[in-house]
């Protein structure tokens, strides 16, 4: 046997490498994710638990069917696809009949990802792409929104979670209407109290902004994220709410109910600053966070449905190539 | 005898090989707009295997007589009056339908698979060759329109015909009856296609290989 010397490391170049790997990166989020996911276990139950682990099955299945089998073990353990099913799970109503949330989840890898050439290749956030094909697709089950409950109702499944494939949910309590929708059809503001601690109505996983921030922060001291979007979104949204409410403060909502309420902060962290489709260059990443923040306020003020960031993130990710191409940096010593 | 294998195969050609829609993707306006139902799509497909038929048959029976200056507009008007004839047909027949329908029947004229099969095959071969071809081309188009539309009527209705399938509780896929179920169910029919042909030549081409290594084993043996 011989003896190393560790004092003498003989290697190869590169010697320095990069920590962060795909899976890397990946269990980052979900961690980040984790709070939020809880949060939406506590206020609504069993329903948000099914939904979940559904629309996690409908996406990893996906994958797997359409993979190499040789590349199957190497696609799967990255736990993107299962990401990708959380990430649309938490943007669903919890009473939405489950087979829509296992379909939303094949969607969004089969049309989302798979389809453009797998991970890194494709164009649009693989879970907005899904959600948004599923409202397209049930318009009326994916706005109907149950109340939120508490621990003491945790094992209360809607029927309505429970319908048969292809047949519509049977709805059992009373629909509630999301601090969006107040505002928009009725103008009425909710408390931020409420909104902050996340006992409204509204998708499983956006109603709490406080441990959304927790694992946005999170995500941010990781360097997991680039922070010029999130600051981007947040400045541009309150800015341009700020203009509205100041300038009719009994129709427009304020700016800390629009950074608050609805998705922005779920879509903020963690799907606006997907690292395939947002911008490379950090210019374009302002771009990008500005143009979010602007069609956000724009669609829940002036468009015809309560929510924009959906479509926001994916009319900014339709338009990320154009601005990495604008925002290249200039090769030093050359003009232009 | 051969001429009549050959007239057969031109039919066929258009039905699954050339087809108009998945292989040459043509005509695809009326493929994506008329498509929301099936019988919307069946009667469009008939309109088209009409009009290609009896302009296949014309334009191949006067093909000496047309100056090749002002062949396009002589074909254009040619088509032109077929679907008149299908357009008022129509309206006296299937008034509803026609209704539904509304401008792609004037815009057959406009469907380029017409006028390409007219230039490309029409008028360079004869009446019967021009009407088996035609009848091909128009039968893969149906094909292709019925295809689109019944996925889109039993999934964005729960009907087939006007048939209901799934009872009253069926929730209906609001977005395959609307323009963007239109394209998604074209481009993932299209993948089907394209994915099919692909492995049909890599299994024809294994085959091919197999049988030539056999042939050489037994040339070395003999």
């Amino acid at each position: 046997m011989k003896n190393k010397d560790p004092r003498l490391l003989l290697q190869s170049a590169p010697l320095l490498r990069q920590e962060l790997t795909t899976p890397a990166a990946m269990k980052d989020v979900w961690i980040a994710l984790l709070p939020a996911s809880c949060a939406a276990l506590w206020f609504f139950g069993l329903s948000a638990l099914l939904i979940l682990s559904v629309s996690i099955a409908g996406a990893v299945l996906t994958e797997w069917v359409f993979t190499d089998k040789e590349k199957r073990r190497f696609a799967l353990s990255d736990t993107s696809a299962g990401l990708t099913g959380l990430l649309l799970g938490l943007t669903l109503p919890p009473g939405l009949p489950l087979w829509m949330a296992f379909l939303g989840g094949a969607v969004s890898i089969g049309l989302g990802k798979v389809i453009w050439g797998g991970l890194g290749t494709n164009i649009f956030n693989p879970a907005l792409l899904g959600r948004a094909f599923l409202l397209g697709t049930f318009p009326i089950a994916m706005t109907t929104w149950g109340a939120a409950g508490g621990p003491g109702e945790f094992f209360q499944i809607h029927s309505s979670n429970l319908a048969l494939p292809f047949m519509q949910g049977q709805y059992d309590a009373l629909s509630a209407a999301t601090p969006l929708g107040l505002m928009k059809f009725e103008h009425q503001s909710t408390a931020l109290g409420a909104l902050f601690m996340g006992n409204t109505a509204g998708s499983i996983g956006e109603t709490s902004s406080l441990l959304l921030l927790l694992g946005g922060i999170f995500l941010l001291l990781r360097r997991s994220i680039d922070w010029r979007i999130p600051a981007a979104i947040f400045l541009t949204a309150a800015l341009f709410s700020l203009i509205m409410f100041i300038s009719n403060g009994d129709v427009y909502p304020s700016p800390l109910f629009t950074l608050f309420s609805g998705g922005l902060l779920l879509g903020t962290f963690f799907m606006a600053t997907d690292p395939v489709t947002s911008p490379l260059t950090p210019k374009g990443c302002w771009i990008f966070g500005i143009g979010i923040g602007f069609l956000v306020v724009l669609i829940r003020l002036y468009g015809g449905l309560p929510e924009g960031m959906l479509y926001a993130i994916l009319l900014m990710n339709a338009a990320t190539p154009l601005i990495d191409r604008y925002t290249q940096p200039r090769i030093f010593g050359r003009k232009g | 005898m051969a001429t009549d294998i050959t007239a057969y195969e031109e039919m066929i050609k258009g039905l699954w090989r050339d087809n108009p829609v998945f292989v040459q993707v043509l005509g695809m306006c009326p493929m994506l707009a008329v498509t929301n139902s099936a019988i919307n799509a069946v009667v469009m497909g008939l309109a088209t295997f009409f009009v290609l038929v009896g302009s296949s048959f014309l334009v191949s029976s006067f093909k000496q007589w047309i100056p090749k200056q002002v062949r396009i507009s002589l074909y254009i008007i040619i088509i032109a009056t077929f679907v008149t004839v299908v357009d008022y047909s129509l309206l006296a027949m299937l008034p509803a339908i026609h209704k539904e329908l509304g401008a792609f029947i004037p815009l057959i004229v406009a469907n380029c698979m017409i006028l390409g099969r007219q230039e490309a095959f029409a008028s360079k071969h004869n009446v019967k060759y021009a009407v088996m071809d035609a009848v091909g081309m128009s039968g893969g188009f149906m094909i292709a329109l019925f295809a689109l539309g019944s996925v889109r009527e039993i999934l964005g209705v729960g009907a087939f015909f006007g048939v209901d399938l799934f009872g009253a509780n069926f929730e209906p896929w609001v977005i395959m009856i609307l323009p963007p179920g239109g394209f998604l169910t074209l481009g993932l029919l299209l993948l089907f296609f394209n994915w099919f042909t692909e492995r049909r030549r890599q299994f024809l081409d294994k085959v091919a290989e197999a049988e030539r290594v056999a042939v050489a084993g037994v040339d070395k043996n003999g």
